[in-house]
């Protein structure tokens, strides 16, 4: 089974990252960019097929260590 | 006084660290790996060093907080037991929970890496009892995360408790937005947890302790660590 957690920060949280790449977007001339977060993408191989219990794991993986949930959201996805 | 120094694959402030404890404690402090589940019996001192634990990956000190040696550094911590952690330790303790908040990156996005001024909040905890409140020191930074954020809340508990003891200012001791190097929330450069026994800074005091380094501001933090642990002897 395949999943996807993608990690991005909470509202209100500065990101001097996301900020640059806004300039970098906006120096390139490319239309219409508002503004920028950069957040993670992790690709995940789950062993079986339960998909209860795999979305209990990977909430557990997210929490415990993909996130940090001081600053950031996560969302699971089963694909 | 007894001191523990951990390393952790990436981290490259250990010998410093170890010199400066040995220098200032006269005794040798033992190097504990992050793969052992115990430290050495009679521990005075854990100190989680700076350098660049896992290569940052994740987020800074991410990895090294689910180290096998951290559930015994929670545990010592949570009977009293005194903790420093400098740098990338201060960012270790954050992910492993032994402290509130996180180290995102500095507010201008460039690694910075020299001198600085922090200016001593309270002299009255193990961690400054070497020096005067409202002493200024120079200590050198060098890191590239060292902006602390916390929630409102927390940063509200942090001033009303008195839990920020160092903070950069200016060379007379003026905190302000130009001197706040990194952008982090109120100047703050080190805090300690509700228990007072656990210290996380940015700067790095092991590395202004000898003539030879042009300062020795860094000196009394350990000095103080040394006569607080011999008071309590």
């Amino acid at each position: 089974m395949k999943a996807r957690v993608t990690v991005t920060l909470k509202s209100g949280i500065l990101d001097p990252q996301g900020k640059a790449i806004e300039g970098a977007l906006k120096s390139l001339g490319v239309d219409g960019v508002a503004s920028v977060r950069q957040g993670k993408v992790f690709d995940i191989e789950l062993s079986g097929s339960d998909r209860a219990k795999a979305e209990a794991a990977l909430k557990e993986a997210a929490d415990r260590l993909l996130a940090n949930t001081v600053i950031e959201n996560y969302r699971v996805e089963l694909l | 006084m007894k001191s523990a120094v951990l390393v952790f694959p990436g981290i490259n402030r250990e010998r410093d660290m170890a010199r400066a404890l040995k220098l200032i404690s006269g005794k040798e402090p033992a190097m504990v790996w992050h793969a052992e589940t115990s430290l050495p019996e009679g521990t005075d001192l854990v100190v989680v060093p700076g350098g660049f634990s896992y290569g940052d990956y994740l987020r800074c000190g991410a990895i090294a907080a689910r180290a096998p040696i951290m559930n015994a550094v929670r545990d010592y911590a949570s009977k009293g037991g005194l903790v420093l952690g400098v740098c990338n330790g201060f960012q270790i303790l954050c992910e492993s929970g032994l402290l509130p908040g996180v180290l995102m990156r500095n507010a201008g996005l460039k690694f910075i890496c020299h001198d600085v001024h922090l200016r001593v909040e309270r002299s009255d905890t193990p961690f400054t009892r070497g020096y005067n409140a409202g002493q200024v020191i120079r200590v050198p930074v060098a890191h590239g995360e060292g902006n602390y954020e916390a929630d409102e809340e927390t940063i509200k508990r942090l001033e009303g408790e008195g839990r920020v003891l160092y903070r950069y200012c200016s060379p007379d001791g003026v905190v302000d937005e130009r001197h706040n190097i990194n952008g982090a929330a109120q100047s703050i450069a080190g805090i300690v947890n509700d228990g007072g026994n656990v210290l996380g800074m940015m700067p790095h005091p092991e590395n202004h302790v000898e003539d030879i380094m042009s300062c020795t501001d860094g000196r009394g933090l350990f000095a103080g660590l040394v006569q607080h642990l011999e008071k309590a002897a």
